[in-house]
């Protein structure tokens, strides 16, 4: 493999990798959001949340009480 | 932040269709079921608030709403029997929708980004069967729903067993769907059996003044709303994102 052929594949496949990273971190970022929401509205021991989200933590048969 | 704002878009506008929808099919599933039942849970306490909501009015009662004027005990704030409990309800629900809309839309992204082609809305309805599966059904059979007024173990406890539940799921399926190899299809079965192994946590004598046919009709119905909300939830969550996301790709 001659050093030519390397700074080539290179250059062809870096932004391909690098909007690839971008992508993935963007969706993992998003998912931590979610799961984050989810877990306020349905986990949080805070009592005026429990008591406001009461009956959707039921619905949903989150753990409860 | 292209991705990340076509995944929050996508889930916000899904998690309100859903999320409303959700909120009508439980006044008619889940909602009932619960106030019948704190019927049980506050004649098993010497509580002065008064059960009189109890009745399944779907909405507008104004009658429980007008003379709940400032009598919930010395308890933390709760919202009013009527429209305001409901509209908390409902509220609770469209966030909850955005928030599991996210995560779905954040495993389309990935998806789409590996595969070179969007999410159909047919693939995001199995993302949300597998939802279903994770969030609903896995749990469930460790911990039942349950309705108010039923007595069960320390709720951290039941709260980490639901995480292991869901966890261990999510990695089984993932191994068997998307790894096809023997040893990967054992292993995820293995995972999806090891938090029932493991067990839930559990009351030695739980006692109940909820009848058991309340009880059995609410599990059912919990089973049913979730199955809408998640069906709906994949399904509405990737035609959306497929639309955000190549409108980005485009510009």
């Amino acid at each position: 493999m001659s050093p030519s052929q390397l700074t080539n594949a290179q250059v062809t496949h870096l932004p391909v990798a690098a909007g690839q990273v971008g992508r993935l971190s963007q969706a993992l970022m998003a998912m931590v959001l979610g799961v984050f929401i989810v877990g306020v509205v349905g986990f949080s021991h805070i009592d005026v949340v429990h008591n406001a989200a009461h009956d959707v933590r039921h619905s949903n048969a989150f753990p409860c009480h | 932040m292209s991705i990340f704002r076509s995944i929050v878009f996508s889930s916000v506008i899904a998690g309100f269709i859903v999320g409303l929808i959700v909120t009508v099919a439980q006044q008619f599933g889940t909602v009932p079921l619960i106030l019948k039942a704190e019927v049980f849970e506050k004649a098993g306490e010497t509580h002065q608030h008064d059960a009189a909501t109890a009745a399944p009015a779907a909405g507008h009662d104004h009658a429980s709403h007008d003379h709940a004027d400032h009598d919930h005990g010395a308890g933390a704030w709760e919202p009013r029997d009527g429209l305001e409990r409901n509209a908390y309800t409902a509220a609770a629900n469209v966030l909850t929708a955005i928030g599991f809309a996210m995560l779905l839309a954040g495993f389309f992204a990935v998806r789409s980004g590996a595969t070179g082609e969007g999410v159909s809305w047919h693939e995001g309805l199995m993302w949300g069967l597998a939802g279903f599966a994770v969030f609903t059904v896995a749990p469930g059979l460790g911990l039942p729903p349950e309705l108010p007024g039923m007595e069960a173990a320390p709720l951290l406890s039941r709260q980490i067993w639901w995480l292991v539940a869901v966890l261990a799921t999510a990695a089984g399926l993932a191994l068997i769907v998307f790894r096809r190899s023997a040893p990967a299809a054992i292993a995820g079965v293995v995972l999806l059996i090891l938090p029932h192994l493991i067990g839930a946590p559990e009351l030695a004598h739980g006692q109940s003044n909820v009848p058991a046919a309340l009880l059995h009709q609410f599990v059912t119905a919990v089973t049913v709303t979730s199955l809408v909300f998640w069906t709906l939830l994949g399904a509405v969550t990737s035609a959306l994102f497929a639309r955000f996301d190549s409108g980005v790709a485009r510009a």
